[in-house]
């Protein structure tokens, strides 16, 4: 049969924008469909009162310099012909995970870390140098039929001391993962890379410069990308995606079909799904956020020089679902200036700060109590931020706060999760035929996660395999 | 395609997957692999670029004839000697 496109991919998040890119450099005749008027998904940018605003963004991870070839960072370049020049990242300053007894710095240097370690854990440096040598591999993740390995497991092998465990979760956890309480080892394993062993970064200009590059190089590639395009129903015929619906009318079909937007909501689009294959259920770790824009730069003025602060106020750290709409226990502080150069350029402060929240809760409330709820929530986030960075509350000139329900409404991640649900789909595939999912369901999460997601599936179920 | 061709057009493939690598000192006799930065995936792009510039099908058990670049030449001149 002869197909308008050969490849249909849902979503031009980073991932999908990705595959895209593979996809359109070899050749192929591919078409991104994507539902907003704009690129970048879950890590987009939007404009806000005369402003450009990045949706999420906190660091770009996995941080190398230009001369480290091995590290994921360069392997993507590699593959999507892009220069590390082209990025324009800009490494951190420094970060700290802050506990009620004790604090450990971190910077794009692991040794730092390893220091920090030693001085304020010395029974536990040899423990911590011995489990960076056991972590798990990417190829891991995608080996069929693995079982979840628990990392608090397998840390309780290395660490005699709790609070270390607690310390060294909080991050990690923060940045990516999906399950409440615990995570698999191999996701910690990557993370831990991502986060520790390499670093953080931010684009020069924000993301709006990173999808823009990203969608310039798949559109000269021969891609074609499509706005305001939504999927409406897979219909599937003889466990085959036969054709795929638009919210508009129109009806197109492709010999594969990519979706990036997540499993659970993959499979609601579909007009039929194999008994076999297991029901995906949404996630339940979502995020409020509240970006606060200042009238001075808070390393400047406010004596705040972190880029990045994670703060737990208990004894344990506790990550999953909170009773309440949100859990101010525990919370990420966020200072883009704060990363090398931005000051330069940068005239007016910024600050994000986000806590674990409930998106059943916030899915409940009415429009009125919606707002105010709202509203009592960025109070209470700087409250506990003030702690940190003194006199905040003072230098807010203006600020926007979003919710689970926020996010469920712009990328149609079900519950607003993030991270997506935990059941991923480690090689991509469904058991649809010509269906797979790459993005935040395959297992691989945050921009480096998805970009290196969109990569593979690519590469494996369509570049390889013909 | 001249042998001198053939081998212009594999350091230019080479060139464009790692644009950081100097290839201009290669030696023609030795794996390429353990001269410049090349992993797996690296590789797999050199046989899918050669695809799409010359349509020529590497199957996967002559992927051990491309390790070096003279192997390369070798393999590649009676395919591209149309071209
Ligand atoms: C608030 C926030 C902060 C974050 N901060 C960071 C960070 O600092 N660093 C980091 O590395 N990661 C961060 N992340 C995570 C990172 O953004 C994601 O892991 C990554 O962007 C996921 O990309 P994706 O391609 O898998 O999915 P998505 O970005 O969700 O892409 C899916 C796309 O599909 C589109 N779509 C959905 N349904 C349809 C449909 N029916 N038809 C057509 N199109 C559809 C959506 O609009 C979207 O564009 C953050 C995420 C959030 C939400």
């Amino acid at each position: 049969m002869d197909y308008e496109y050969e490849v249909l991919i849902i979503g031009a998040g980073l991932s999908g924008l990705a595959a895209g890119i593979r996809l359109a450099h070899f050749g192929r005749r591919v078409c991104i469909l994507e539902k907003q008027v704009r690129a970048g998904g879950l890590n987009s940018w939007y404009p806000f009162q005369g402003r450009i605003l990045d949706v999420g963004l906190h660091a770009v991870t996995n941080y190398v310099p230009r001369s480290v070839k091995s590290a994921p960072l360069a392997r993507i370049l590699r593959q999507l012909r892009l220069s590390h020049d082209d990025l324009r990242l800009c490494p951190q300053r420094i970060s700290r995970i802050i506990f009620p007894e004790k604090e450990l710095s971190f910077t794009n240097d692991f040794q730092l870390l390893v220091q920090e370690i030693a001085d304020k854990f010395p029974s536990q440096v040899d423990g911590f140098l011995k489990l960076t040598n056991s972590l798990a591999d990417y190829a891991e993740l995608s080996s069929p039929g693995r079982e979840m390995v628990s990392a608090r497991k397998v840390l309780k092998q290395f660490l005699s001391d709790p609070l270390l465990i607690e310390m060294l979760l909080c991050p990690i956890m923060f940045y990516g993962n999906c399950r409440e309480d615990d995570m698999d080892f191999v996701q910690f394993s990557i993370l831990f890379r991502s986060i520790f062993t390499e670093g953080f970064a931010r684009p020069k200009l924000g993301m709006r410069q990173l999808i823009q590059l990203l969608v310039d190089k798949y559109q000269e590639s021969g891609g074609e990308l499509r706005y305001g395009c939504q999927v409406h129903k897979l219909i599937i015929n003889q466990g085959r995606v036969a054709e795929v619906h638009l919210a508009n009318g129109r009806i197109m079909q492709a010999k594969v079909i990519i979706s990036t937007v997540g499993l659970p909501e993959t499979r609601s689009l579909c007009s039929f799904w194999p008994a076999e294959a297991k029901e995906p259920k949404p996630g339940e770790i979502a995020f409020v956020e509240s970006i606060l824009m200042l009238d001075c730069l808070p390393s400047q003025s406010l004596g705040f020089e972190t880029t990045i602060l994670f703060y737990n106020d208990t004894e344990r750290f506790v990550y999953r679902k909170p009773n309440g709409l949100i859990d101010s226990l525990s919370g990420v502080i966020c200072c883009p200036n704060n990363y090398q150069e931005d000051e330069q350029m940068s005239t007016e402060g910024l600050v994000r700060l986000t806590h674990l929240a409930n998106f059943d809760l916030w899915s409940r409330l009415d429009q009125d109590e919606y707002r105010r709820q709202k509203e009592h929530c960025l109070r209470e986030s700087v409250e506990k931020a003030e702690r940190f960075i003194r006199g905040l509350g003072r230098h807010i000139v203006a600020c926007d706060t979003f919710t689970p329900r926020t996010i469920q409404r712009f990328t149609a991640r079900q519950k607003g999760a993030v991270y997506g649900t935990p059941d991923k789909l480690p090689d991509g595939r469904t058991e649809i035929k010509n269906l797979y999912v790459c993005g935040t369901d395959q297992g691989l999460v945050g921009i480096v996660g998805a970009l290196l997601s969109g990569i593979t599936v690519a590469n494996r179920w369509v570049l390889y395999g013909a | 395609m001249t042998q001198e061709e053939i081998k212009a057009s594999i350091l230019d493939i080479i060139s464009e997957i790692v644009p950081d690598e100097d290839t201009s000192q290669l030696d023609p006799d030795l794996r390429i692999r353990d001269q410049i930065n090349l992993d797996s995936m690296d590789f797999l792009d050199i046989i899918m670029e050669l695809r799409k510039r010359y349509k020529v099908e590497v199957p996967e058990e002559d992927y051990p004839k491309l390790a070096t670049l003279n192997s390369c030449v070798a393999y590649l001149e009676p395919l591209l000697k149309d071209k």
